[in-house]
């Protein structure tokens, strides 16, 4: 016996890694650094970055405070991931994403403030108040919602892909979704189940896995038998790739790669974009389990900075104006702070609404101690007997 | 009218469905090719083909979560799942999602599944082919729960499932499948959440479901030879649950049975028990009283098995004895 551990890589490399000798996909962009991509799109993915980094920065302070509540997971360290992965999303696609998923929701276009009052548990919340930070929901965005059960969005985004499969022929314009989990999700049954129905039936879904080492803190190679995530769809031929989620546009090309394949041929294909978790699982995780010098080395390596960093180095933006871009991040998140505080509680007599879409008879609507029945209420009932 | 089964009465609802609206499908293992292992979706996959008819892995995580998922886009899947014993390796897609979709992201998005699937005991399949475990399901808001216990039942519920944009298990009956009955033609839905009085009577309730139903009628109409009128209470629907029927029908008749093939710990009868307590407490004559399953893992061999389940003697029995216990003079 030899000892197969002492072979896996601690993490995996970065830069590019696919299952195929070179997959075969249409309308392949650039996939490495910033060659080729104009500045001002870089600036605008730079935007975006700085609006996440500060919005979870807040979120992470008004949870101190005590305005959040329940489990608040945070996109820090993800911020090119998340970028790069919602660019090449057409408004007509399908978004299925998990618990740590405020960072989706701005960069399709979510408002700030309705996100933050979600967080807040607010009327105005994206979803009502009822979800919370694992549950954001914004129709409009298509983005279909972060699950916060484990791999729950799985089999979800496959059903959607059937739907979309059933009602359009595969080419250019068809609709595709992306589903969204991270490492430690890929062994749950859910993933392969999912997989497996996406191989044999075709459907045009991209699954991306955000490898950001751990699971709360679980590492990768202590949890999964192949270690290389992107080889786990092999067991179902779906090609798979890896790219570095720290740089943005290798992150959109492969997204792009994948979704042009689902759209124009309708097969499912995996993305693995090797990101990195800035602090602890959720909020209130000290992390301790991490070394110091992991957590240097991911410090280090903060695609922020860098971004921010290669811009003002290439003279796509000057020191000054990219400050300007960090104070509007700021400016917004200011703004959607204000906008949850003053939203008002949900309303407590609309509790019973939203069980139901059609409306049954006999739908319970007691609050805890009420009476099973209104007083009155049996008399009129048997009476009208 | 028209005399058939319950299986051709879920048959031709489905087909006529499907003619109906073409964003209804059916998933499911086995249902294409194989033609259903119980035969309900017969001849479908010739009718519809295999994009409205679609065969699934072995996967009943995946092909249900898949169903809710495609529900979302406005898709109305029926899902079948070949006994409600499975539904368990799926249960994380039906009560963690289908049932909280729509409240938890406040109200935007449905989720119009159905989920067919049959339970019952009685066929010696052994301990994990034999549950009745409606009762999970009916637990849980955001389900509707309805338990068909007859062909024309059959039509009505599983057409309003269809026709209903909230997830709606429909809880079949290995041991109904083959029951005959009269079914109307042409359109017929009935209600989710409302119960029937299937025969009236005046001194004592017994409430059923599904292929209970069957022994409590027939347990009613031999009481009836022996002088006792008793009033048979049809739920239909276990979520909601029609409250209001099962009262009322006490409160007339001052004595209560529930019979139910599920276990008696926490099973329907238990809420049931719960309902009129508190609706027909200063009615009642008698405690009320449940006949359900032995708690056992339900037995292969025949004697054993037959010794685990409700049956028309122990009703039989359980009537008598509130009977009894009332001085009710036969
Ligand atoms: C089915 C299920 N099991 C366990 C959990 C608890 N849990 C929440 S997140 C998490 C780790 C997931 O790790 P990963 O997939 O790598 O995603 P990450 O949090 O790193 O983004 C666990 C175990 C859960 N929410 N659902
Ligand atoms: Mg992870």
């Amino acid at each position: 016996m030899t000892d197969q551990s002492a072979t896996r890589p601690a993490r995996p490399r970065r830069g590019r890694a696919s299952t195929a000798a070179e997959p075969a996909v249409a309308g392949r962009g650039p996939r490495d650094g910033s060659r080729e991509v104009a500045p001002e799109t870089l600036v605008a993915y730079y935007r975006q970055m700085a609006l996440i980094r500060a919005f979870e920065l807040r979120a992470s302070e008004m949870y101190q405070r005590a305005r959040i509540g329940g489990y608040c997971h945070l996109n820090l360290g993800e911020e090119a991931t998340v970028v790069g992965l919602m660019a090449p999303l057409e408004p007509s696609d399908y978004l299925f994403t998990t618990y740590r998923e405020h960072g989706y929701a701005l960069a399709r276009g979510s408002s700030p403030g309705r996100v933050m009052a979600e967080l807040f548990g607010k009327q105005d919340g994206i979803s009502g108040g009822w979800g919370g930070s694992m549950h954001l929901f914004d129709k409009a965005a298509r983005l279909y919602g972060g699950y916060g059960i484990v791999g729950g969005q799985i089999p979800l985004a496959t059903g959607a892909a059937l739907a979309i499969a059933q009602r359009n022929e595969p080419g250019p314009d068809c609709p595709a979704v992306m589903c969204l989990m991270g490492d430690g999700t890929t062994n749950i049954g859910a993933f392969h189940e999912s997989l497996n129905i996406a191989a044999v039936w075709r459907l045009p879904v991209v699954y991306v896995v955000v490898n950001n080492g751990l699971g709360m803190g679980t590492s990768v190679e202590a949890s999964s038998g192949e270690p290389d995530l992107y080889k786990r769809g092999a067991s179902y031929r779906i090609p798979g790739e890896r790219v570095d989620g720290d740089d943005v546009v290798a992150v959109r090309a492969a997204a792009e790669a994948a979704l042009t394949r689902a759209r124009r041929e309708h097969q499912p294909m995996l993305v693995e974009a090797v990101s990195q978790r800035l602090r602890g699982h959720s909020v209130v995780d000290p992390a301790r389990y991490r070394s110091a010098e992991e957590v240097e080395a991911a410090k280090k390596a903060d695609p922020v900075p860098a971004m921010r960093a290669r811009l003002v180095a290439s003279g796509a933006l000057d020191a000054e104006a990219a400050d300007r871009i960090d104070a509007e991040a700021e400016a917004a998140v200011d703004e959607a702070v204000a906008f949850a505080e003053k939203s008002p509680d949900p309303d407590i007599g609309k509790l019973f609404s939203n069980v139901y879409t059609t409306p049954v008879p006999n739908a319970p609507h007691q609050l805890p101690g009420d009476p099973l029945f209104a007083p009155g209420e049996l008399e009129e009932n048997v009476a009208a007997r | 009218m028209t005399i058939m089964t319950y299986r051709q009465a879920l048959h031709d609802t489905l087909a006529e469905e499907m003619r109906r609206d073409d964003s209804v499908v059916l998933i499911g293992e086995e249902i294409g090719h194989f033609e259903g292992s119980y035969k309900i979706t017969a001849g479908l996959l010739a009718e519809f083909g295999p994009t409205r008819v679609r065969d699934t892995p072995i996967a009943e995580e995946g092909f249900v979560g898949a169903a809710i998922g495609a529900a979302m886009l406005g898709m109305r899947p029926v899902v079948e799942l070949m006994t409600i014993n499975f539904s368990l390796l799926a249960i994380d897609q039906i009560v963690n999602h289908a049932a909280k979709i729509h409240a938890m992201f406040g109200g935007q998005v449905s989720v119009p599944i159905v989920i067919r699937t049959p339970g019952g005991g009685g066929q010696q399949l052994g301990a994990s082919h034999s549950q009745n475990i409606e009762v999970y399901y009916a637990h849980i808001p955001g389900l509707k729960v309805v338990a068909p216990a007859t062909p024309a039942d059959a039509k009505g519920l599983l057409t309003a499932a269809i026709h209903d944009d909230d997830p709606v298990l429909v809880v079949e009956n290995l041991g109904l499948y083959n029951a005959k009955g009269d079914v109307p033609d042409g359109d017929h839905e009935l209600t989710i959440g409302t119960a029937a009085v299937v025969k009236p009577g005046t001194d004592i309730t017994i409430v059923a479901y599904s292929r209970a139903l069957t022994v409590a009628l027939e347990v009613a109409r031999e009481l009836e030879q022996d002088g006792v009128s008793a009033e048979v209470v049809d739920l239909r629907s276990l979520r909601p649950l029609d409250r209001h029927t099962v009262v009322a029908s006490v409160r007339k008749t001052s004595r209560a049975v529930v019979l139910e093939d599920d276990w008696l710990s926490y099973g329907i009868g238990a809420e049931i028990a719960a309902t009129i307590q508190e609706g027909a407490f200063d009615y009642l004559d008698a405690p009320v009283r449940r006949v359900a399953a032995a708690e056992v893992p339900v037995p292969y061999a025949k004697p054993l098995e037959t010794a685990s389940l409700p049956d028309a003697t122990a009703l039989r029995k359980v009537v008598g004895e509130i009977l009894d216990a009332t001085a009710f003079s036969r």
